[in-house]
């Protein structure tokens, strides 16, 4: 069997400030290339954490106390910064939550699709210019030539999650960590984008982690499903698998407070408190309490 | 249409609304007006939910912002209560603004980020009761607190100190501590994890029934609306496209619109050939 493109194994990340309270505890995922991967959870379960280890960039609060991150067979953890930094942004790549906050507001969105390609790929001059307009295209922007002279402000959220979706995909990673890219956007747009990210990730044979907290999502674009719990891996498996028998009674109660269209009365149950209580249990009795 | 229990709090009746274009650029003179909201028509009964949908830009908080009369319509007629309020001054509304409240969807930015949250609810509270001494006020937060299921210890902090459900169970708690009549949330659990998002709905609906509410609740979401709603309106370019109960609309959409709408909210099942893009496939639905 081939390498997987990502092998995380025994991951954990704590507070880097007494009590050292661990947010990670002991998460194992792999993804092959060209899967896509989601990674659901309630809010603070540590789905952002997972994604900001892969990408060496935790807030200083945070730091990696345990486990490996292999990417391609080589551990992210142990690499050289110098042979690190030069994965990052060419081999690895992120699409951000938060279009606006990802894109520097004083520069022209095509000089910013343009960066990676000529840092990372050395691409200068018409070339570079003509890349970039395939790029937008490829993201279904109808007028490359104006949109490449906006400024970040000057464009819709979706428009600037295409930017930002381009700007990913423009050095071919092999890996790309999206964080809730579609939670700011409309419902239509955010088919488009779903529909984007997919037809990208296909074309270009990319494997993607897929940060998301709607089961909906994760349905329709992922693979693979790994379901988190205050830094723990609940459930993990194929999505359809998952979604329709789901071994955890965790993830059952997600799939239940989640609402459909199609059916009345269903969704909006909270998770019940024995589910959380029993899961918290399991956790002190797994012994990791006795780790820190 | 089904008939909903209860006399109607705020009725619409060919509303408009325009307002300066704020994209225009103006150089001199008074900046062009745009048509924010066409003839709109809706009433909310007493203890009813009536959701409102549409994409984005169709004019969904324009037309709240329109009942609660913070935007002045331009044409048309809008009652509260029976009284005919289109065009009453702000003096006028004044005494009936505690009676008509609204949640929005990030409370972070509707809630002073600098003042403790009992500092905001003492603020709301004022609408309602202006003279009640400092042990009195304290106990009507706490009333509410609990009402909304907020620990008490958590009216010290600011906001930024709450995790998103809890802020948004301050929005509500400085909604319904004026004791209101009539409620409009704006995009309320749009960034909500799904159980959060579930406690806050259940919680809202227990309160719009306790309260005898006219609840209008808008969304883009239509899976949250089909399960929390009594009624929806779908708008589309400042219109209301499509209107009915939810048991009726969402079984038979009427238009296209409506259905773009429903297949575009992804089922937490896996449906073959969403992302594909096959055209309407919210039409077959089993
Ligand atoms: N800079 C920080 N300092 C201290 N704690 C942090 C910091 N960032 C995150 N945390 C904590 O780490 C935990 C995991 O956070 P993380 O952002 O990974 O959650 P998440 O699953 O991505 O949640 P969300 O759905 O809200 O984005 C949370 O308990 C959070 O409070
Ligand atoms: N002051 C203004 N000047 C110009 N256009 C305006 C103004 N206020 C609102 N609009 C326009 O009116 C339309 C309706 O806006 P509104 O905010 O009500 O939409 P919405 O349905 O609430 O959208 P969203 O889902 O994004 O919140 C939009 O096209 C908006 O750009
Ligand atoms: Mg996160
Ligand atoms: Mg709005």
């Amino acid at each position: 069997m081939s390498v997987p493109l990502l092998e995380i194994r025994g991951l954990e990340a704590a507070l880097v400030r007494p009590p050292h309270a661990p947010l990670l505890r002991g998460v194992d995922l792999t993804l092959d290339p060209g899967q896509v991967h989601g990674l659901v959870g309630e809010s603070g379960a540590g789905k952002s954490t997972v994604g900001k280890a892969i990408l060496g960039i935790l807030p200083k609060a945070i730091a990696v106390t345990g486990g490996t991150i292999r990417f391609a067979g080589e551990d992210l953890l142990k690499m050289r910064p110098s042979r690190f930094f030069s994965l990052l942004g060419r081999d690895i790549a992120l699409i951000p939550q938060d279009p606006m906050s990802a894109l520097n507001p004083a520069r022209r969105v095509g000089a910013q699709i343009a960066d990676g390609l000529r840092l990372r790929r050395g691409m200068r001059g018409a070339k570079l210019r003509e890349k970039v307009l395939s790029l937008l295209t490829e993201v279904q922007i109808a007028d490359p030539e104006a949109v490449i002279a906006r400024y970040p402000h000057e464009l819709s959220g979706g428009m600037r999650q295409r930017v930002l979706i381009a700007a990913a995909f423009a050095v071919d990673p092999k890996l790309v960590i999206a964080d809730e890219p579609t939670t700011a956007l409309d419902v239509t747009v955010q088919k488009e984008v779903l529909r984007l990210i997919r037809r990208m990730q296909a074309r270009h044979g990319t494997g993607v982690v897929f940060v998301t907290h709607d089961l909906g999502v994760v349905a329709q674009l992922c693979d693979q499903v790994t379901v988190l719990f205050e830094g723990r891996v609940v459930e993990q498996g194929a999505t359809a698998a998952v979604l329709a028998q789901p071994a955890h009674a965790y993830t059952r109660a997600l799939i239940e407070a989640s609402p459909r269209h199609d059916r009345p009365d269903s969704g909006m149950r909270p998770i019940p408190e024995h589910i959380i209580t029993a899961l918290k249990a399991e956790r002190v009795h797994g012994g990791e309490a006795a780790d820190g | 249409m089904a008939e909903a229990p209860g006399e109607a709090i705020v009725e619409a009746k060919d509303l408009e609304l325009e307002l300066p274009d704020m994209n225009a650029r103006v150089l001199f003179g008074r900046r062009p007006r745009v048509r924010v909201l066409h003839p709109v028509s809706l009433s909310v009964r007493r203890g009813e939910i009536l959701g409102i949908v549409g994409e984005s830009g169709s004019g969904k908080t324009s037309l709240g912002r329109a009942l609660l009369r913070l935007h002045e319509p331009t044409g048309g007629k809008l009652t509260f209560e029976g009284r005919d309020i289109t065009h009453l001054d702000e003096a006028r509304l004044r005494p009936l603004r505690a009676r008509m409240q609204f949640i929005f969807q990030d409370p972070q930015s509707s809630l002073n980020p600098r003042r403790r949250v009992a500092a905001s609810l003492e603020a709301a509270l004022a609408l309602r009761a202006g003279r009640l001494d400092r042990k009195e006020r304290r106990r009507e937060l706490e009333v509410v607190a609990e009402q909304v299921g907020l620990p008490t210890p958590l009216l010290d902090r600011y906001p930024h100190e709450l995790s998103g459900g809890q802020r948004q169970r301050v929005g509500i708690a400085r909604a319904v501590i004026t004791r209101p009549h009539f409620v409009l949330a704006d995009e309320i659990v749009s960034g909500l994890d799904v159980s959060t998002q579930a406690q806050v709905l259940v919680l809202l609906k227990r309160l719009a029934g306790e309260l005898g509410l006219a609840l209008v609740f808008i969304s883009h979401d239509l899976s949250v609306i089909r399960n929390f709603c009594d009624r929806v309106c779908v708008m589309r370019a400042g219109r209301i496209v499509e209107s009915g109960t939810c048991g009726a609309l969402f079984e038979a959409p009427r238009t296209d619109y409506t259905r773009t709408l429903l297949d575009a909210i992804p089922l937490p099942s896996p449906q073959p050939g969403w992302l594909d893009g096959a055209p309407d496939t919210a039409a077959c639905r089993s």
